[in-house]
């Protein structure tokens, strides 16, 4: 904030600013209130009026070594003391210190009796007194409007006060008044507004629905750029925080980072990894799907990596969220002994929207940690419309992507038919949708689960069965059979089925084998018999041929014989005796 | 009229600032109406806020002038140049309303 301010005054001179010191209301204000000039603060009773006044002026004590002179019209000096003591404020001992000065003044009509001209020399003096021993800079007149009550004459009264803010920027202190809101238009009961020019801003209180929500609305600031929304404000413990949280830029930094899930078999469908550090996720189902033990996984595993984490619970106690999670081997007790792991837990109805942003913007700021869960944002529709809840899960996703953090919510969705939207209407503003739902099949309900969208990453478009075991939760691959998915006891069921037709056909295809073998055999058996059988045919038939070439050639030389013997038996005899 | 006091019965401060106008009259009437109604039991301080300013808290002084009468209790206030005497009177409680 300082180095914007710095920035602008580089650039033009810009008015100067005295801070406030209050959470959020000095970047609303670019800087604070306007030095040297008057404020209005400005509202109903109860809204925050003279906490606010006071805070501006003991942070200016303390942290802006501005000392500050508080006028009191309404309560004593000690009560006030009393009533912001809780808060952490020690006026007793800035008083001593002479950095706060409280001055009550005290009006009562009852032992006042007003007779010609007079002025109110008399409250100058003493204001005038009062910021000459502190030397200080900051003045509160705290419902000056008093004055009117116990005076009758409204002329002087009116001609006083014209006086009194002149006196005061001649002073050169930073001034806040403040001024009970009046019926209708008007912004205060004796239109304070129109002495206090330079800056005005109404605090306002409102109830709808039974839920009351505070809220801030600068209505003019001269001379400076100021955010000119309702900004809802919070009262506890430690004062005032306003929020800025609409924020309309889109221009934040972006990490390419992952974290894990804290479910492998869910990191795989998202490409192995998890997802974008600073994203959002939006975890969605019906009733019992085990979307909290979704989220408590998530939040284990951020601390188990050693990251800090804040679980928002708006349904379950975080003694209940602890026990339930120690069924399914999620240990979050470790957790937040060690403080990791923070648990948030309100009823939504406790405070309005607006005011469940503003303390978790303010957790979130304080405890600063890498991953926040939501769960589950739809109870959030009970106190406000469903364009109210986006409005502020808008805000919230802005914020969380800002600060890097990784936010999941969970949402109900109330029918078993997938919407294209969420309840919330938020399905458009996260970067990872994951979709549990009931698959009713068989007598039975199980869970599947998907990846609706996941920006910027490949993930798997499966339906993978969701399980919760006593040993926590995994993914398996539901079974894609002839009649479509099967989950549950019907997987398993198939599972069986098909096991057992595994071995009988394994005993078949043996049986089969065997009986092939076997034929081969007998085949084989015949094949040498039928060889045996061909070669004795074979052999046969040698022999015949054997035979006739026998005969053939005996007969031949039989036949030579006879021929020789008929020709002469001389020559027959010399040619054989010759040839011998 | 009330009936006679112990001297000093009352005892009056007048806070002023300064000379200006309105606490010049505002002095000079209560002179008067004191002559005139409390001659001898009363007493007068006069308090000027320019020289003691610290003096203006104890009395929840805011208007100018202011009249205090301190004793006898309850303390009463009276603001104003004081021009309207039945005013004072009624108001110091020495004429009863």
């Amino acid at each position: 904030m300082t180095k914007t301010i710095k920035k602008t005054q580089l650039h033009h001179p810009a008015l100067p600013k005295a801070p406030t010191g209050i959470i959020g209301l000095d970047e609303i204000t670019d800087g604070g209130l306007p030095k040297g000039r008057p404020t209005l603060i400005c509202g109903q009773a109860g809204c925050g009026k003279t906490l606010m006044s006071l805070e501006f002026l003991v942070h200016g004590a303390m942290e802006f070594n501005e000392p500050g002179v508080f006028m009191a019209f309404e309560e004593k000096a000690s009560e006030l003391t009393m009533n912001v003591a809780s808060l952490g404020f020690d006026l007793e001992r800035l008083q001593t210190e002479k950095k706060i000065k409280l001055d009550y003044v005290h009006i009562d009509r009852s032992e006042i009796e007003e007779t010609g001209e007079y002025n109110l020399e008399g409250l100058f003096i003493r204001l005038g007194y009062a910021i000459d021993s502190i030397k200080a800079k900051r003045v509160v007149l705290d419902t000056l409007e008093n004055l009117f009550s116990g005076l009758t004459n409204q002329t002087i009264l009116r001609a006083e006060l014209r006086r009194l803010f002149q006196w005061l920027k001649d002073k050169g202190v930073t001034a806040v008044i403040t001024g009970e809101k009046g019926d209708g238009q008007a912004l205060t009961r004796q239109g304070l507004e129109e002495y206090v020019s330079d800056c005005v801003i109404l605090l306002d209180h409102r109830v709808i629905n039974q839920i009351s929500t505070r809220r801030l609305r600068i209505i003019k600031y001269r001379g400076s750029v100021h955010g000119t929304n309702e900004y809802p404000f919070l009262i506890d413990d430690e004062g005032i925080s306003v929020l800025p949280i609409t924020s309309l830029k889109l221009e934040k930094d972006v990490s390419s980072k992952r974290k894990s899930s804290g479910i492998p078999a869910l990191d795989d469908m998202l490409g192995g990894k998890g997802f974008f550090k600073g994203s959002s996720i939006l975890v969605s189902g019906t009733a019992g799907t085990g979307k909290t033990s979704i989220a408590a996984y998530f939040a284990n595993e951020a601390c188990n990596r050693k990251e800090r984490c804040i679980y928002f619970a708006f349904e379950e106690s975080p003694r209940q969220i602890i026990r339930n999670m120690h069924s399914i081997g999620v240990d979050l007790q470790k957790h937040v002994e060690k403080d990791m792991l923070r648990f948030f837990a309100s009823r939504p109805t406790l405070y309005g929207l607006e005011m469940h942003l503003v303390a978790m913007y303010k957790i979130i700021k304080k405890f600063k940690p890498s991953v926040v869960v939501l769960d589950p944002i739809t109870n959030l529709i009970t106190v406000g419309s469903v364009s109210e809840v986006k409005a502020m899960l808008i805000r919230l996703i802005d914020f969380l992507q800002e600060e890097q953090v990784t936010v999941m919510f969970t949402a109900l969705t109330l029918n078993n038919i997938v919407n294209e939207q969420t309840d919330e209407g938020v399905s458009s503003l996260v970067d990872a949708w994951i979709l549990v739902r009931d698959i009713e099949f068989n007598g039975e309900r199980n869970r599947g689960m998907y990846i609706m969208k996941s920006r910027g990453m490949k993930h798997s478009n499966q339906v993978r069965e969701f399980i919760i075991t006593d040993k926590g939760l995994d993914l398996v691959e539901v079974y894609l059979g002839p009649d479509g998915v099967l989950t549950g006891s019907a997987r398993e069921a198939q599972k069986l089925q098909e096991q057992t037709g595994q071995v009988l056909r394994d005993f078949a295809v043996g049986s089969r084998d065997r009986e092939i073998v076997r034929k081969r055999k007998v085949l084989e058996a015949k094949i040498s018999n039928l060889q045996m059988e061909f070669e004795s045919a074979e052999d046969e038939l040698n022999k015949i041929y054997q035979q006739e070439e026998l005969v053939k050639h005996i007969s031949s030389n039989t036949r030579r014989e006879i021929t020789n013997i008929r020709k002469g038996s001389v020559e027959e005899s010399g040619t054989k005796g010759g040839k011998k | 009229m009330t009936k006679k006091q112990e001297p000093s019965a009352y005892e009056l401060r007048l806070y002023i600032e300064g000379k200006t106008a309105k606490s010049v009259t505002a002095l000079a009437n209560l002179k008067k109406y004191c002559e005139e109604h409390l001659k001898g039991q009363y007493k007068i301080e006069v308090v000027d806020l320019l020289v003691q300013p610290q003096l203006a808290e104890g009395d929840q002084i805011f208007a100018i002038p202011t009249l205090v009468r301190k004793v006898p209790e309850p303390i009463r206030k009276i603001i104003g140049d004081l021009s309207n005497e039945e005013k004072v009177l009624v108001g110091l409680n020495i004429r009863p309303a």
